[in-house]
């Protein structure tokens, strides 16, 4: 996986050759996902009638009436704070005329069923949007031509409102759940011809709807992955090598197994895979604390491997090095890059870097298993449970068949649980101890063993023409791993542009980090832009509005090139001039700085004031964010929570977090030394604005965490006139005088 | 091992236990209690914020030999039935996202509100400081306290009417 590029996780069912073969019967072609639409109606005979009591009408894999009046609806993905155990629920309740205050709300097993359960790359609202809708609304026809039937009239005169269809004629009605066995022995309509509610009779979408978790949260219930207990569990902890890709060669095992608690101790071989099941040592004991107490007696000799004396001073060296030799893989070529230098009237060059930063989900890494030599069941609080099978059946080889994964709430997410390794570990060590267990990692697991999102190195320089234009841009990339895309804002946009990207040689285990290579990318662009802009002595506003020019949609560049919709973004960044006041006088101090950036489906433009004291200290006084993502929000809570967390997490990401490598292994060992942001240097006010499109709904997971770290950067400047390019921006001094 | 008899949520619970266990693995693996969160075991995320004769106290550096015959109080028994007015003003403004933090936030909150009802916001960010949210709801948590603080009033109000 490159973790530079958001994860585009498979839409189609992930089947064995069993369901896929029932599946493909009934699908008669391509399993494109119209087809899935389908076969959730002919499947759920054989997986979900199967389960449901009887009577129940279960017109898809979603939906379940019960003759008690009860309507439950499946959160087919994960949950980990983005809000979808909610929001696509409400897609199916919405046109289903199910009052969203009678509904339950049930998460998903992992199951083919429901195609991909991967929450990852914002994909989960532009997946389902429309398909949940139509399974609504085909549920909503069986119930009216239930009640039709049994009045004798025709379906187009009635209607269905609140879980009661109606025939307004002759004044009769009948709840759903007097409807629930009649619609149970109709067919079921084909999904994509049904005809979806128009969205001005919309009663629950765009609404402010609160987590269907939330008073299971504020009370403290059993809820989270950590939270969860099987009878007979032990309790595991399992040490890795502190350098990426060690080995274990001895431990001792004897001595900690004499320890208080202790029920067993042993080396697991693992496999060489940096984000599988790494070798280490586990402890299996009757509690957590005598886990971790043992833990302490543990002594390990590890052969470290041939990364042993990596540091971020030796990457900092070969990237240096890689950008002094000038050469590297052309990612993007377009003009005549040395003829615009030429003729430039201003250049600007810099070099931009960013360190390796970690997820930090604030529970740490766990799962519960129980696994024998060829059945496997996991509980995990997991962003990708088919991941977590996926691996148990090619580390362990167990058939896919024998393997349950039930999905718990995610205490964070942010792309380290799409990842599997905490699934493998609990697997592999319930296994070779034949208990059930549940494996916790420590906070210093967590932070050291992250899949981290990379660090990188930028060699810029650019060049503005006689009339104040940006006409030249030079990018060496060096980072941690290859694959960059040739489309990275301003490519395209940019008359001579040459693209150079190298690797450096590292072992670090890295993965997708909210808004994959966007979320450094977006800084390092949109500072540089900035930096061209008062160069050339114009507004920072006026270039960007410039630079997008009258393109309309740009075509992608290759295969897997994404098109960019340049009247989209100038939409949005028009409007956060205007609703932030761009341009207004401050005094020295204070600033604004403004940004833009699309990823995941999404155009987002950010405006930020800050204020800094003569000695350097930063306040974010205001965000203003404008974002495009379609033609309706789901959620208006959840959706204002993702902006609020994105801005708040891009801040805390940018202003202090940095993780430093010495001897192959992280420095940093827990949030003593890793500073997340806290409540006190949150921005003071966040306004969010979205701008509703006539575009297809998209995910807000991630899209606004980008402008944010180059919005703040560029106001930083505005307000002192030190500009950063380096994060965290806690290592520039921006004290002024 | 030992055996220690703690006062937790109003109920008498023995456990036994080595001395030095700190109260959040207690609560977490031997009372059932899984509200208190485990971060980082060291204080610095105080996701395990509970009462110890009413003040906000980091359970994972509490052992467990300390606690005495101090009343505990955790996020399961902050209210009897979910209706603290800090419990209400949560659902009330969505302010959970992933929601781990949220039971430390809401006992640091009650500690605050219980000492000085009507707070500013620089009354919250210094009481909150110490209280991690990885996923960002600073601003709705400050918004929620206010919005409890409220409630508190409206019901006080109420109640003296009668």
């Amino acid at each position: 996986m490159n973790p530079y590029e958001a994860p585009t996780p498979p839409t189609l069912p992930s089947l064995d050759r069993r369901d896929f073969l029932r599946l493909t019967s009934v699908a008669s072609g391509g399993l494109i996902l119209g087809s899935f639409l389908k076969s959730t109606g002919d499947l759920k005979a054989a997986e979900i009638a199967k389960t449901a009591p009887a009577g129940d009408f279960t017109p898809n894999a979603f939906i379940r009436l019960g003759v008690d009046g009860s309507i439950t609806l499946i959160a087919p993905r994960p949950d980990s704070g983005q809000g979808v155990k909610t929001s696509l629920p409400m897609l199916l309740a919405e046109d289903l005329e199910a009052p969203w205050q009678s509904v339950t709300v049930q998460m998903a097993d992992l199951n083919a069923i429901y195609g991909s359960q991967a929450a990852g790359g914002s994909t989960s609202t532009p997946t389902f949007y429309s398909l949940l809708r139509q399974l609504g609304t085909t549920a909503r026809i069986m119930l009216i031509e239930a009640a039709a039937q049994n009045w004798g009239v025709p379906a187009s005169e009635c209607v269905a409102e609140a879980a009661v269809v109606h025939h307004r004629a002759s004044k009769r009605s009948l709840a759903y759940r007097d409807l629930v066995a009649k619609a149970a022995t109709l067919p079921v309509p084909d999904a994509k011809k049904a005809i979806l509610k128009d969205p001005k009779d919309f009663k629950l979408l765009g609404r402010r709807i609160s987590g269907v978790d939330n008073q299971k949260i504020v009370t403290g219930q059993n809820l989270f992955g950590l939270d969860f207990k099987l009878p007979g569990m032990a309790y595991a902890m399992y040490e890795k090598c502190p350098v990426f890709g060690g080995k274990v060669v001895s431990a001792n095992l004897d001595r900690i197994k004499t320890l208080p608690g202790v029920k067993d101790a042993f080396i697991l071989e693992g496999t060489s895979d940096l984000r599988g099941l790494m070798p280490g040592v586990a402890i299996i004991a009757d509690s957590t604390w005598a886990a971790l107490s043992a833990r302490r007696q543990l002594k390990i000799v590890w052969n470290e491997g041939s990364h042993a004396n990596d540091s971020w001073d030796n990457f900092t060296q070969q990237a240096q090095a890689l950008a002094a030799k000038g050469t590297g893989n052309v990612v993007r070529k377009d003009g005549d890059i040395d003829a615009a230098f030429a003729v430039a009237t201003k250049t600007v060059e810099g070099t931009y870097s960013y360190p390796f930063i970690s997820h930090a989900n604030l529970e740490p890494q766990n799962c519960t298993a129980r696994v024998s030599a060829d059945h496997a069941e996991i509980w995990a609080p997991s962003q990708n449970p088919g991941a977590g099978a996926d691996m148990v059946n090619k580390v362990l080889g167990i058939p896919k068949a024998n393997i349950t994964v039930h999905i718990l709430r995610a205490g964070g997410g942010f792309g380290r649980r799409l990842s599997a390794d905490f699934v493998i570990e609990a697997a592999a060590i319930s296994q070779k101890a034949g208990v059930p267990v549940k494996l916790t990692w420590t906070r210093e697991d967590d932070l050291r063993h992250d899949h981290f999102r990379p660090g990188g190195f930028h060699f810029l320089k650019g060049g503005v023409d006689a009339s104040g234009k940006i006409t030249a841009w030079r990018n060496h990339t060096v980072l941690f791993a290859g694959g960059l895309s040739a489309d990275e804002f301003p490519s395209r946009f940019i008359p001579n542009h040459l693209g150079l990207s190298s690797v450096i040689d590292n072992s670090m285990p890295m993965g997708p980090w909210r808004a994959p290579g966007s979320c450094v990318f977006a800084f390092v662009y949109q500072s540089f832009i900035d930096e061209l802009a008062h160069a050339a002595g114009r507004d920072p506003l006026a270039v960007r509005l410039e630079i997008l020019g009258d393109h309309g949609t740009v075509p992608g560049t290759g295969e897997r090139g994404t098109p960019y919709n340049a009247a989209r973004m100038k939409a949005v960044v028009k409007l956060v001039a205007e609703k932030s006041g761009w341009g207004k006088k401050l005094p020295r101090g204070q600033g604004q700085g403004i940004a833009f950036h699309f990823s995941h489906r999404g155009y987002i433009a950010q405006v930020a004031e800050v204020t800094v004291s003569k000695t350097g200290e930063l306040r974010v006084d205001r965000v203003v964010c404008v974002a495009d993502v379609g033609s309706q929000i789901v959620n208006l809570s959840g959706a204002e929570n993702q902006v609020e967390g994105s801005i708040v997490d891009g801040l805390s990401a940018a202003w202090r977090q940095e993780l430093n490598i010495e001897r192959g292994r992280i420095v940093e060992a827990n949030l003593a030394e890793y500073q997340l942001l806290r409540m006190p240097d949150a921005p003071r006010k966040i306004e969010c604005h979205f701008l509703q499109s006539d575009n297809p709904p998209t995910g807000l997971g991630e899209p606004v965490l980008p402008p944010l770290a180059p919005a703040v950067a560029n106001a930083i400047f505005a307000a002192t006139g030190k500009r950063i390019r380096q994060l965290p921006f806690s290592k520039t001094d921006i004290s002024w005088s | 091992m030992a055996k220690f008899t703690l006062q937790v949520n109003g109920q008498s619970r023995t456990v036994d236990v080595a001395p030095e266990t700190p109260l959040l693995w207690v609560l977490r693996d031997h009372l059932e209690l899984v509200g208190t969160k485990f971060g980082c075991g060291i204080g610095q995320c105080r996701a395990c914020t509970v009462h110890i004769g009413g003040q906000p106290v980091q359970a994972c550096m509490t052992p467990v030999s300390g606690v005495g015959r101090k009343p505990v109080v955790t996020i399961e028994g902050l209210s009897s039935d979910g209706t603290h007015p800090l419990q209400k003003a949560w659902c009330e403004l969505d302010v959970a996202q992933c929601g781990y933090c949220q039971a430390g936030q809401l006992m640091t909150a009650s500690a605050l509100l219980a000492d000085n009802p009507k707070p500013t916001d620089e009354d919250i960010d210094n009481a909150m400081a110490g209280n991690l949210c990885r996923c960002g709801t600073y601003l709705r948590i400050r918004a929620g306290i206010h919005r409890a603080a409220e409630l508190a009033t409206a019901s006080n109000s109420k109640e003296a009417s009668k």
